[in-house]
């Protein structure tokens, strides 16, 4: 029993970036320029940088270009402690003519229970309840096999699957249509 | 306490991802639905936010992008409220941050091109991290309401957009507050895309003459429920995992 409703979510709308990007929508010298969670790894941990990027795709195949993204991830140990040089969140907007939304984090680390993965949390106009999914990666079959989550998703896990590129990993996420990424209600 | 779980979000509670009068949503909502799993360390932990990482003026709209001794037109409220979890628990600690169109109805942003003018004195953005009981407050002006491309007639009511975070990254919530007795809260496909009554009348801030300062600045209350339940909560699942 619980004595109160959680309050009911509303659409994020078209200008997110105010309030969560304040620099991406212009407003430069608000909060000293530094936009909340642009910055995931510090200069000590520089070695193990990767570009984790995203894009995401509305229902005719076009990228949004005003959508908010949230990371939330372990650190290369597999574990939410402390890492030294590393913060575990992230948050970024997708780019306003490309629609790449793009983070400099680590590759978290994997656990007996859990191959490695990033949470994914998706606010934008015309999304009324932020949409939650997880990123795991091309390069860990044998892990990602194994793990509950991943294989909760059956037959749709591969729409999971960042790919390895160049500076690290890409993931195209789909809100609708044959590649329908798999979402979670958790 | 190790074997109580995040209760499941009430998905009826919130509105559906498909919901054809807010034309927005027809090409972005999912069509399957979303799977359900019992929260693991990875949605039971988040991030963290210190009184010391933001500043002073952070939660005064009316000042923080102001000019030296300028001010932000319009009217000047307080908003305020205990953002707490589903038993009533305040929950400390938490940053709440928040966005919101001028007086005039118009937002700081490349976009937004409505006739309504630009306020030099406002940008539109605040945030605060909550207070020992949950408590926050931010002091801005009461925005206006403006009209927006949804293939009708269609007019936001006045609102304030707000992000939340809880303990616990399953708890991360974005809403928005609306003003007691404004009637386009009736009207507004966006707020109606809430399935009921009840659900819209916890997103309306009530007049709050109690907190209103006399000669300086009126006050409307606004509580905001994150699901499941306490910080102790979070933590032992995290110790029992
Ligand atoms: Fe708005």
């Amino acid at each position: 029993m619980t004595a109160h409703k959680e309050s009911p979510s509303q659409t994020a709308g078209p200008y997110v970036h105010i309030g969560c990007t304040p620099s991406v929508a212009g407003l430069s010298g608000m909060y000293g320029g530094k936009d909340p969670g642009r910055t995931m790894v510090h200069p000590s941990l520089a070695a193990s940088k990767i570009a984790l990027t995203f894009r995401v795709y509305d229902g005719d195949g076009e990228p949004l270009k005003d959508a908010m993204l949230e990371i939330w991830q372990a650190g290369p140990d597999g574990s939410f402690n402390q890492t030294d040089g590393f913060e575990n969140w992230g948050r970024g907007a997708t780019d306003a003519e490309t629609g790449l939304a793009t983070f400099e984090t680590v590759k978290p680390g994997g656990l007996p229970d859990a191959a490695p993965h990033v949470l994914v949390w998706i606010v934008a106009r015309g999304i009324n309840l932020g949409l939650t999914t997880r990123v795991y990666f091309a390069d860990e079959a044998e892990q990602n096999a194994k793990d509950p989550i991943y294989r909760l998703a059956k037959d749709r896990a591969t729409t999971l699957l960042a790919r390895p590129v160049e500076a690290g990993y890409h993931h195209d996420i789909y809100l609708q249509g044959e590649l329908e990424t798999v979402f979670f209600d958790v | 306490m190790t074997d109580q779980r995040i209760a499941p979000r009430d998905l009826d509670w919130h509105p559906p991802a498909l919901t054809p009068r807010y034309r927005s949503s027809i090409l972005r909502s999912p069509k399957h639905k979303p799977l359900s799993y019992a929260p693991t360390a990875t949605e039971l932990s988040g991030p963290t936010f210190g009184h010391d990482s933001i500043g002073p003026l952070d939660d005064d709209l009316i000042q923080n992008y102001a000019r030296s001794g300028g001010l932000a037109i319009g009217p000047r409220i307080i908003v305020h409220g205990k953002l707490m979890d589903e038993n009533g628990r305040g929950l400390p600690g938490k940053l709440i941050e928040v966005w919101q169109a001028n007086a005039g109805g118009r937002y700081r942003h490349k976009k937004d091109g409505y006739l309504a003018p630009l306020d030099e004195n406002f940008g539109g953005c605040g945030r605060c991290i909550s207070g020992e009981d949950g408590s926050y407050s931010f002091r801005t002006i009461q925005p206006g309401p403006y009209p927006w491309p949804n293939g009708g007639n269609d007019w936001r009511p006045a609102h304030i957009h707000f992000s939340v975070f809880g303990d616990g990254f399953a708890q991360r919530l974005i809403t928005q507050m609306y003003f007691e007795g404004d009637p386009h809260i009736a009207l507004c496909p966006i707020v109606q895309t809430i399935p009921s009554k009840a659900a819209i009348n916890t997103l309306v801030a009530r007049l709050d003459m109690d907190a209103t300062i006399p000669m300086d600045i009126r006050a409307y209350r606004f509580d905001i429920v994150l699901r499941g339940s306490s910080a102790t909560v979070f933590e032992n699942q995290m110790e029992g995992r």
